[in-house]
Order: C-alpha cells, then structure tokens, then sequence
C-alpha cells in the first residue's frame, strides 16, 4: 500500500482543508476530499482553512485518537469532555475502594430485582410503571426479606427509578448503594459510614477530604451530631417534639415568620421550615453532619426510639449541604409496619396520588422474624459529586436523562 | 394558575400583588419529603430578585403582563407619549420611570414598554442611542493624555462627557443604561 496520501496528488503536494479539532500539537483537519488527517497544529484552531504541507498523517490514526481538545460540536468526544472522563475515571476507582471497605467489614454484596411486584410507599416517591409492576425506588423491601433470610451483613450498589426528579443533584435513574446489618443497630451504621466516606475519598484524593464548590471539608474527624429539634429550634426558630397537630406546628412555623403558603400536612409544614433554614444552614457547616431523632410522623420505616417514643431511630448525613445517605434503626415489628403503610396509602389518596399494592411478602417475613437490624441508603452518585468536587449530577455520570 | 412543573425562565408570575419573572429554578428534594423549586424572581417593577422555596402542589398566579414595542413620540410636561407600532395606540408615561436616560430620547426611538395589568410600568430603552452633538467646547490641543473629557451638548439636550477630539456635529453612540459615551460614529 503506498504511504502517500491520496489527496496529497502527485505533483502538487499540497492538500487544502479546515481544521475540526486539535489536541496539543496535532490538528485533525478534513481535506476538501472529504479524508480527515493530522497535521502539526502550529497556531490553528477549530475552523480554519489550511494546508497539509507539512508532514501529515491519514485517516487511521485519527480514528483511534482518544482525546482532542476542541472536538467536533455535536461529537461524543465533546459530549463527554475531559472533565467528565476523568471524572469517570475517579469514579471507577472509588468503586473499588468502596468494595474494599465492605469486604474488610465482613459484608457480602447482593444484588436483588430492580423490577418489583410492589415499589416502596412513600408519599413523595413516585414510582416508574414497567409492565405489570414498577421499576424499583430504593432494593429495601427485598434487602429486608434477605436478613429474615438469615444473611447479616448486606450491601448493594443498583439503579433506582424515581419518577419526575431531575435538578442538579437529582436524576430519575440513579445509584443507590444499600447495606444492612443484622443484630447491630444505628450506630454501627454510622460508623461504616464515616469509614466508608472517609476512605474513597483517600483512595481517590490521596486524602481524607471532598469538595462543596470552592470549600474542602475533611471527613475523617468525627462528623457533627446534631438532632432534628435541636437544628429546627436553632436554625428555623422553630421548637418540635413530634406529637403535635398539624395545626400546632403551622403556628410555631408561623410565628418563626415563616410563609407556608397554603401546606397543611405535618410533613409539609416542617419541610417547608426545613428547606426554607435548616438545609442553607447546615450547607454553611464545615464539617459532615449526621442529622438525627427525627420526629415519629417522619418516620418511615425507622423504629421508635425505645425511651423517647416522638422520636424515631434515623439520620441523614449531610456534607456542604449535599444530602448524601438516610438511615434507620429499621422497623421489625409487624403489625406497626402494616399501620405505616395504611397512613402511607392513607396520605396518598389524600393528596390525589397513585395507590401501590403492599409488598405482603414483606410483611410476611417481618412476622416470621426479622432480626433486630439497622440499615441505611446513601447516594453513589452524590458521594462521587462530593469526592470529585463536582457541581451536578451529570458531572459525574456516562449520560444524563437529556443526553439519551 | 400555574404549578411547581411550569416553571421556567422568563414566566411571569403574580408574587405579593407585584409582577415578578423567573430568572432561576432548581429541583430540590429534602429526603422523605415533597419536591420543591427552589426560585429567583425578579420583581419587574423595581428589579429586586427574591428566592423562594414553591412546593410541588403550590399554585402560582400568572401575572397580566405584556411586553409592548413602541416608538416615542413627543415629552409633553412630565409625561413622554408613546406609540404602539402595531395598533398605532398612544400611551403617556411618567418621564422619571426612565430616570436620566429619558435626556437620551429621541423622537421615533423604539422602546419596549412593560404594561402590568394593562397599565405601563417600565420602558426599555435600546442600550445604545446615536446622538449628534450640537454644542461644546473645542478641545484644548497637546492636553490628550489619559482620560480627559470635556462636556458636550447633544441634539435631545442632554449633557455628557466627551473625548476631546469630538466636535460639534459629530454622531455619537451613548450607552443608555450608563448614560456614558461610547464611541464616534462619524465625523463632521
């Protein structure tokens, strides 16, 4: 085959054609034949006429090239960017680490259906329709009938599916990583926590800190406990206990100044103080917060704490603001569990919202005995934002819901 | 009404009684409880921006604003008289709406008059005017260096700061929203 190029032509030895993309000191340029070539780049850039007349290479080698600098608009290689390659990168290796930790704690990694019968009850999670059933919310219900199964420490990273989130740092399909532990309760949860964020942020970083826009926040010192009264009492002025009336929170929300705006649901009125002071105060703190004791309406699958029944066992853990994990001492008994559900789906007729089948099979094993066990559910993706420094969700992903 | 799913850039909005527009929006959702849109509305009467937290199921109220192209036509008192282009409409304007820029008004100047519950409220000027100089001193020569400026009468007026080297009869281009003089158009 011979080594010169066709559109070079024998004779002129010069090849005319516009710049689309450089890296470094190479140039990708399209020939007015139509071939694309490399040329030394000098001073061009993306658009301009020049000529091949230096020494220049075909086609082949520009199929294979990896990374340019300005690439073609429209072109995967723009899509992605260097920035979110590199970022997939960490993201991989934070996998890893994050594997580590587990098996160093002893955990096994399952994997259970992302296609459920029955998807989670939550009034504010609205559940993706596939078939005859739903795409899964979170893998809880069946983590669950796995520790009445007799496992004991579980974890799994799976896509959930939550319809109608998408914002900087939501997406309706994202990574959930999930672990339980069987006779253990909260606090060891909160331990593998602090240790699990603590060490994919070293093994990426090459130190134990994560980034919140231009703000560097270590996360290997013990994180900040704070109880849900005590930030709504000091940062939304605003004093909870857990067994007031709708009415009786709207009053003190009101008298904090407050504007609900129409809510009235318990749930409402307190996220509507929670949102409006309590997250832009916690996002001002330097330091991972465990926010914990949260108010029994507020419960969900949480079991009551056992000397302060208004209170349930459950934290979120928060860093800059990000709300990265939700725990539980999780709920085992039965019969509170059923009940739970019923004002679930109670809730949900009230506000006009889709009725969801029970899981009975859950059910069912908590009668059969699910052993004493504290769980929690942390966001893979936001955990990658806040180790990468990285501003939004896409940033750290191969694709968002508008790129497919 | 309007709910939390069709908010985006530029909706008009009743807030309080005043018309605000949406200049942000971001999707939020604390764990376990409903979504909110956490936005920055700019007051279109006084420019203020504000955020509030909408919760997914709040209602928004659209406000009856419209945005108007109009020629000025003529200052009469302390009102200036507008015109609109399509149904050749007149409507009054109270000249200190527009501030100082209303020095910077020529006739046939197309605005784009903001009209809140069928009433004008706000008039944007094209951000730049092209101005004849009609008075000013002549430059002192040898005095260039640095910014120097000299003051300088244009045809609606008004006084600004000028370069040296401009003369009378010179076109010039002003920024109406700095009241400052941008460049020379064409010599006289």
């Amino acid at each position: 085959m011979s080594e010169t190029p066709p559109g070079a032509g024998a004779g002129s030895g010069r090849v005319r054609g516009r710049v689309i993309a450089r890296d470094g000191d190479d140039a990708l340029v399209r020939t007015a034949r139509g071939d694309v070539r490399v040329r030394h780049a000098g001073s061009v850039g993306p658009g301009d006429l020049v000529e091949l007349d230096g020494p220049h290479e075909p086609l082949r080698r520009v199929r294979k090239y990896p990374r340019t600098e300005y690439p073609p608009r429209g072109s995967e290689l723009a899509r992605l960017g260097q920035a979110r390659r590199g970022n997939l990168a960490a993201r991989s290796r934070m996998m890893a680490a994050l594997r580590e930790l587990f098996a160093a704690r002893d955990f096994i990694e399952v994997e259970t259906p992302a296609w459920v019968r029955a998807p989670g009850l939550e009034v504010h999670l609205s559940a993706v329709a596939a078939g005859d059933g739903w795409l899964m919310t979170s893998p809880e219900y069946q983590m669950k009938r796995l520790l009445a199964g007799g496992m004991e420490r579980i974890y799994q990273t799976c896509r959930c599916f939550r319809a109608g989130e998408d914002g900087p740092h939501h997406q309706r399909e994202f990574t959930m990583l999930e672990w339980y532990r069987a006779w253990d309760d909260l606090e060891a949860i909160a331990d593998d926590t602090q240790a699990l964020v603590a060490h994919v942020a070293q093994a990426v970083n090459g130190k134990p800190t994560v980034r919140v826009g231009d703000r560097t926040i270590r996360v290997d010192e013990p994180w900040l406990r704070i109880t849900v009264a005590e930030a709504m009492y000091d940062f939304a002025g605003v004093a909870v206990r857990g067994d007031e009336s709708v009415a009786e929170l709207a009053a003190v929300v009101r008298a904090a100044g407050i504007d609900l705006r129409g809510a009235r649901h318990w749930d409402d009125v307190f996220f509507t103080a929670f949102v409006e002071r309590v997250e832009p105060a916690l996002a001002a703190i330097d330091r991972p917060v465990l926010l914990g004791d949260w108010p029994a309406p507020l419960g969900a699958l949480a079991r009551r704490k056992p000397h302060n029944p208004l209170v349930v066992e459950r934290f979120e853990a928060y860093i800059g603001g990000i709300e990265l994990a939700n725990a539980f001492g999780e709920l085992t008994d039965p019969v509170e569990q059923r009940s739970r559900f019923d004002d679930d789906l109670a809730l949900r007729r009230d506000r006009g919202l889709p009725q969801y089948p029970v899981d009975e099979k859950l059910l069912a094993a908590l009668a059969e005995g699910l052993p004493p066990c504290a769980g929690i559910a942390l966001g893979v993706d936001r955990l990658a934002m806040l180790v990468l420094g990285a501003a939004t969700i896409g940033d750290v992903n191969a694709f968002t819901t508008s790129e497919l | 009404m309007y709910d939390t799913s069709d908010i985006r850039k530029g909706l008009k909005v009743l807030l309080d009684g005043n018309p605000f527009t949406v200049v942000e929006f971001q999707f939020i959702k604390p764990g376990k409880g409903a979504a909110f849109t956490r936005t920055k509305f700019k007051n279109l009467l006084t420019g203020a921006v504000i955020e509030r937290n909408i919760r997914s199921g709040e209602k928004l109220e659209p406000a009856n604003v419209e945005d108007r192209s109009m020629q000025y036509l003529y200052r009469e008192g302390e009102d200036l008289v507008f015109m609109d282009e399509k149904s050749f409409e007149q409507v009054q304007v109270r000249a200190d709406m527009i501030g100082d820029a209303a020095g910077l008004m020529k006739d046939n100047l197309p605005c784009q008059v903001l009209f809140f519950n069928e009433r004008p409220v706000d008039v944007q000027l094209p951000t730049f005017v092209f101005l004849e100089v009609t008075a000013s001193e002549p430059g002192v020569r040898g005095d260039t260096s640095g910014n120097v400026t000299k003051q300088a009468t244009v045809e609606t007026g008004a006084t600004i700061a000028v370069p040296l080297f401009i003369n009378i009869g010179d076109t010039v281009r002003i920024d109406t929203r700095t009241l400052e003089y941008v460049e020379r158009i064409n010599k006289k």
